[in-house]
């Protein structure tokens, strides 16, 4: 057994909770559970509030097992985690921000997604509070010849809103200050209460550019805990479209990042052959994004009859478009001057921070959750997970060129190997409270979410936890020393989600 | 690049020809726009883009309008990176709380004669988070809007129809 399992075990385990545990933990094996995190034990995998409690997912890396341990909050208060453990900081400020309770001795009680705009505060309480509007405080600054910039929330391009705060000297990036929570819809405060079907379609858009990860995370966790599994043609279908969804994003952001080091060669046909994959995937499934095609239970569209040659079409098309433009990448000295050394990610933060997706994976964290704890179809099919340890920019743009070749290869089988059969199953009524968790591989890294249904099969709490909170704390460490004007291509390189982590 | 010119000589372009107005609105919006917009103006429009709370979506469908099968620029229509320098503000998103004061700043920044389109659902109507605490729901609740280009996302075709439709082309 998982040595994580075993710690969970003196807890009290929820028979309603699949696929793995979920334990009733007390304040003293709480707290030991974030001694062990800071440890390097574990990883967290995510940390969220709920009617009085809090959970927190961790990783057991070696064991390839999850669990969960949640702690129930009597006083509205519960042992912080931050105070141990550093990823768990943002984490814990949103749980204040939505449902009240504090972190007892958290070094960071500053609002995170509450900026004293919404019309009630602590909006997913039992009792929702009168707005608190207060400035926020950024970090004071001190020293000689320091000075700061604010950019944002708008930005000068066409990318998602937030404000970057950076402390310079001359130059060099002393510091950098994220603020975020410009997006904040509420999603989570609108699942609540919502059949599944409803849920399925928020889910596709809490984050745009990984519409099928979030519909395939949200529809395994609801699978999970209704004891159902999609019947094996859907689930191949999703990976299908998974790996269409990878490859789209991979191919467009290598040529944005190339442009973002002024280097718009590779832009313009990586938006083209970016535009192929998005044709193909609308060919296949109806829809460019391949939206509302994961719902719990299946798929709610076959794969078109004509879609598989498209796809097949687009494979080739990519293959023979590919080695050219590797090595104008690779061979271009004036980018490769841009792009090499910078924005370095280092791999011990890497590693305490959990990052998933490319941004691990450039700096040796292997982890990736087809691999580590395999679903259908990844668990058939064959496939490396590409790691470097150079941590910059030039190294996230490998691992990402890497992962396009994967993804094609994955795509032939999918296309070769499809099983047939039917599309989905019917969704039993529970009638009992369930609960269930998944874990999923996007593009960026993996995708959590944590589900519970009421007996009648709605949704009673909901939390989606995007790869970026884990990432975005590193990018304030990866662009210490380099100049400001590298901080567009450093967070292209990160492409860290705005829309994913503000809900 | 020896293959790059090549295939640029005997490939020819990927750019495909642009779709029609054909929608009610859009007429009536083009045919209120050719005056002022035209005198004024000239054959082309500086676009603003901003996200008041898109999951991203339309962002990526708005970036794809620049991509070689699209090609905005053709048109006299370009993306800028200042409202200063904006005759439309493109707004995606339900309009978040959190981000109500920066549209309406970015507004107040940009010059007369202006025109404000809501793309995507979200910015119509507030899409599926109409009714949030955190929304306001739609572009409308917090500006006046010219022109709605509906979808989740709109397509850029479906983009590009309604963008040229402000040019009274
Ligand atoms: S309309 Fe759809 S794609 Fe656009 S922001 Fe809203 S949910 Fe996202």
């Amino acid at each position: 057994m998982p040595a994580l399992f075993n710690v969970l075990a003196s807890g009290r385990i929820r028979p309603d909770h699949r696929p793995w545990l979920r334990a009733e933990v007390d304040a003293a094996l709480w707290c030991a559970l974030a001694q062990q995190l800071a440890e390097g034990r574990w990883t967290l995998l995510g940390l969220w509030g709920d009617a009085g409690a809090v959970h927190m997912a961790l990783l057991d890396a070696t064991g390839g097992a999850v669990g969960v341990a949640s702690l129930a909050c009597a006083d509205g208060t519960f042992p912080s985690v931050g105070r141990l453990h550093a990823p768990a900081q943002r984490l814990e400020r949103t749980i204040t921000d939505l449902f009240g309770l504090t972190p007892v001795d958290a070094p960071d009680t500053r609002p995170w997604l509450d900026h004293g705009r919404w019309p009630v505060s602590r909006p997913l309480a039992a009792r929702p509070g009168a707005p608190e509007a207060a400035p926020y405080a950024f970090l004071p600054v001190e020293g000689e010849g320091l000075h700061e910039v604010a950019v944002g929330p708008v930005h000068a391009g066409i990318i998602e809103p937030g404000h970057f705060r950076f402390t310079a000297n001359g130059e060099a990036v002393v510091r950098l200050e994220e603020r975020l929570g410009y997006v904040h819809r509420g999603v989570e405060g609108l699942m609540a209460g919502a059949s599944v079907a409803q849920g399925a379609a928020l889910a596709g858009r809490v984050c745009g550019d990984s519409t099928v990860a979030y519909a395939l995370a949200f529809a395994r966790a609801v699978e999970a805990a209704l004891g159902v599994a999609a019947p094996e043609r859907a689930q191949w279908l999703r990976g299908l479209m998974a790996e269409l969804e990878r490859l789209a994003n991979h191919i467009g952001d290598i040529g944005a990042v190339c442009n973002d080091a002024a280097f718009p060669r590779l832009l313009a046909p990586c938006a083209v052959l970016r535009e192929q994959v998005l044709r193909a995937a609308e060919a296949g499934f109806g829809q460019r994004m391949m939206k509302d095609r994961i719902v719990p239970g299946g798929v709610t569209a076959d794969l078109a009859p004509a879609g598989a040659a498209r796809i097949r079409a687009l494979v080739s098309t990519a293959r023979a478009a590919l080695p050219e433009l590797i090595s104008i990448y690779d061979g271009t000295a004036s980018l490769q001057d841009r792009t090499a050394g910078t924005g370095f990610a280092r791999p011990d933060l890497v590693a305490r921070f959990g990052c998933g997706g490319f941004v691990g994976r450039a700096s040796g964290r292997g982890f990736d959750a087809r691999r580590v704890l395999p679903y259908a179809p990844y668990d058939a099919l064959t496939f490396a997970v590409p790691v470097l340890d150079g941590g910059d920019v030039n190294a996230r743009v490998w691992v990402r060129i890497k992962e396009v070749e994967q993804s094609l290869g994955l795509v032939t089988q999918m296309l070769d190997r499809m099983p047939e059969g039917p599309l989905g199953v019917d969704l039993p009524v529970p009638g009992a409270p369930c609960e269930g968790l998944a874990l999923v591989e996007g593009f960026r890294g993996d995708v959590l979410a944590f589900v519970r249904l009421d007996a009648e099969g709605r949704i009673a709490r909901c939390h989606l936890r995007d790869p970026s909170w884990f990432q975005w704390p590193v990018l304030e460490a990866a662009i210490e020393g380099n100049i400001i004007a590298d901080f567009p291509l450093c967070n292209k390189s990160f492409n860290c989600a705005y829309a994913g982590v503000d809900l | 690049m020896r293959t790059l010119l090549l295939d640029a000589l005997l490939k020819g372009p990927l750019t495909e020809p642009a779709p029609a107005a054909d929608d009610a609105e859009l007429m009536a919006l083009a045919a209120q726009l050719e005056g002022a917009a035209r005198r004024r103006l000239g054959r082309g429009l500086a676009i603003r883009q901003v996200d008041a709370g898109s999951c991203n979506g339309c962002e990526l469908e708005i970036h794809a309008l620049s991509n070689a099968y699209y090609d905005l620029e053709r048109f006299g229509l370009r993306f800028v990176a200042s409202p200063r320098h904006a005759d439309v503000l493109l707004v995606t998103g339900p309009v978040t709380a959190n981000m109500r004061e920066a549209l309406l700043r970015t507004h107040a920044a940009t010059p007369g004669p202006k025109w404000v389109v809501a793309a995507g659902s979200c910015a119509c109507d507030g899409g599926m988070f109409a009714g949030s605490y955190a929304c306001a729901g739609g572009v409308e609740a917090v500006l006046p809007v010219d022109l709605r280009i509906p979808g989740c996302p709109p397509s850029p075709a479906t983009l590009l129809k309604g963008l040229i439709a402000l040019l009274g082309r």
